[in-house]
């Protein structure tokens, strides 16, 4: 009966909603969560901010220092985001069912990319603490696996979407695995890459501040050095440099965008 | 005439168990149009992929050219396929490159891995590209991109990248199927002279009984991954039709020679 299937419907969302509803409740009572303390507290905080993090004309003397940090961040973003793109490429078409070459290497090949994938940027940065240290090489390496594994499952997919039917037509020519790979694959799915890359670099910079954090390199050890010295104006006067050169780069990738697709 | 094709007791089942061919039978001599009829899931298409073996059968033997294709080496199976062009339902464009590189893919399977991987290709056969492409009616979209074109250009470009293969024999997998009457036409139309007039043979799947009724030469007909018909146009009867899509008299349409027979 139709209206037996309407009504089967709607007790269903209900009972979600009160599943949903119910979750919440329990979690802030464990946690002593009281949401009045927590709305009241925002004025304050802002009250705070505007006081005390607000970048003073003292504070632009350290903004040669800063800029030079921030260069270092974005570069090192971008080269580990481009040189895991490249090894990802790779990857990806051993690993992609349209090209890879056997069962064995497509499934090594998407099992290390799982691997890398699922920890996150944080937990390799500190790991990679202990072997490289407090330097620029760890953070380095620390967005150069997060990106690695997140691109090779995205080019896979890419590859497998874009190109497949145009691989089947190449190999029925008589063309050789190399000429398929970089007559159709390549042709067929070098914008989506480039895509992918580009929202990668964007990611990455953002998480670059968190290793630099964590690794005690780049512009994210600026800012913690600065505020945990109590300097807010100068620490302000960072976060406005990284929200900055976050949107144009955000901007500059979006017209790449645009050009390419 | 000198048989081409021949297909021994062709078998394909599937890791899953399902049997898609059993037993197939059948020879196709130079310069024949074929084309093979039969219900959706019939084995229609993995038939055609066991002739150039992007899929592999699981049994029997397929004698192309005097060439045993199960039983030569990766390499010689390439030179095996350049001499099968194929036509595909969805045309398998490379979208965003033009249609001459479209069409030139066709010499991939004749150049060594360095010059495929770089796109070297001689002056003689950009020019037999270009020629290839005037004669499909398409001189002015040659440097247009592929998916600027409609469904029956791409599918020309299609075509042209399979005759620029110098095939002896055309392997088309439901090449109108998502063409509209017009187009089909067309399509049809080059498939059947390219089959006259430069003596290629053409094997085609179809899902329209009138265009085979109306185009080919000779009549397969597949139900169930077997053989259940194969004989020339002018000897296919109605009850031939039925049977090899299994329905009740009455319940196809249609038209055998001109008369109202389904």
């Amino acid at each position: 009966m139709p209206a037996d299937v309407f009504a089967k419907k709607r007790r269903n969302s209900l009972l979600l909603f009160l599943l949903i509803g119910a979750a919440t409740a329990v979690s802030i009572i464990i946690t002593e969560f009281s949401i009045a303390k927590g709305v009241s507290s925002v004025p304050k905080a802002i009250q705070w901010s505007l006081s005390n993090f607000y970048p003073t004309k003292d504070s632009l003397i350290k903004l040669p220092d800063i800029l030079i940090k921030l260069k270092e961040t974005l570069l090192i973003s971008v080269a580990a985001t481009t040189i895991a793109g490249i090894l990802a490429f790779a990857f990806a078409i051993l690993g992609s069912n349209t090209t890879r070459v056997n069962g064995f290497f497509g499934g090594f090949s998407r099992g290390i990319a799982v691997l890398f994938r699922n920890i996150d940027v944080s937990i390799w940065a500190l790991v990679l603490l202990f072997s490289f240290g407090q330097s620029s090489l760890t953070g380095y390496f620390a967005l150069f696996f997060g990106s690695f594994g997140f691109l090779t499952r995205a080019f896979i997919e890419t590859i497998d979407e874009v190109s497949s039917s145009s691989v089947e037509a190449l190999q029925t020519t008589g063309a050789s695995y190399l000429t398929v790979i970089s007559q159709s694959v390549i042709p067929s799915t070098i914008p989506q890459m480039i895509s992918w890359v580009l929202f990668m670099i964007e990611t990455n910079i953002r998480n670059a501040t968190l290793v630099g954090l964590l690794t005690g390199s780049g512009i994210g050890f600026t800012f913690n050095l600065y505020y945990k010295n109590l300097s807010y104006d100068i620490a302000s006067l960072v976060v406005i440099t990284i929200i900055i050169s976050i949107i144009s780069i955000e901007l500059i990738s979006n017209y790449v965008r645009r050009v390419i697709l | 005439m000198k048989t081409l094709l021949e297909v021994k007791n062709v078998s394909k089942q599937f890791g899953n168990g399902t049997k898609a061919l059993s037993n197939i039978d059948f020879t196709v001599k130079e310069g024949e149009f074929v084309s093979i009829i039969g219900p959706s899931g019939a084995g229609k298409s993995t038939l055609l992929r066991c002739i150039n073996r992007m899929i592999d059968a699981t049994s029997g033997e397929i004698i192309f050219d005097n060439d045993h294709v199960y039983k030569v080496n990766k390499r010689e199976l390439k030179k095996v396929r350049r001499k099968i062009g194929m036509v595909f339902q969805h045309y398998n464009l490379v979208n965003r490159l033009s249609v001459i590189e479209n069409a030139l893919h066709g010499r991939l399977g004749y150049k060594s891995t360095l010059a495929g991987i770089l796109g070297l290709y001689s002056e003689e056969e950009k020019l037999q590209a270009a020629k290839v492409l005037q004669i499909l009616g398409l001189e002015d979209q040659i440097y247009k991109r592929s998916d600027q074109l409609s469904g029956g250009q791409k599918q020309r470009v299609g075509i042209a990248r399979a005759l620029i293969q110098n095939p002896k024999l055309l392997l088309c997998d439901e090449p109108i199927a998502s063409l509209d009457p017009n187009s089909s036409k067309v399509i049809m139309d080059h498939l059947r002279n390219i089959c006259s007039s430069m003596g290629i043979t053409v094997v085609v799947n179809l899902h329209q009984v009138d265009v085979a009724l109306k185009y080919s030469d000779r009549i397969i007909g597949v139900n169930g991954g077997k053989v259940v018909f194969n004989g020339t146009t002018q000897n296919i009867t109605s009850n031939d039709i039925h049977q090899i899509y299994g329905s009740d008299e009455g319940k196809l349409i249609f038209d055998l020679g001109g008369s109202h027979a389904g």
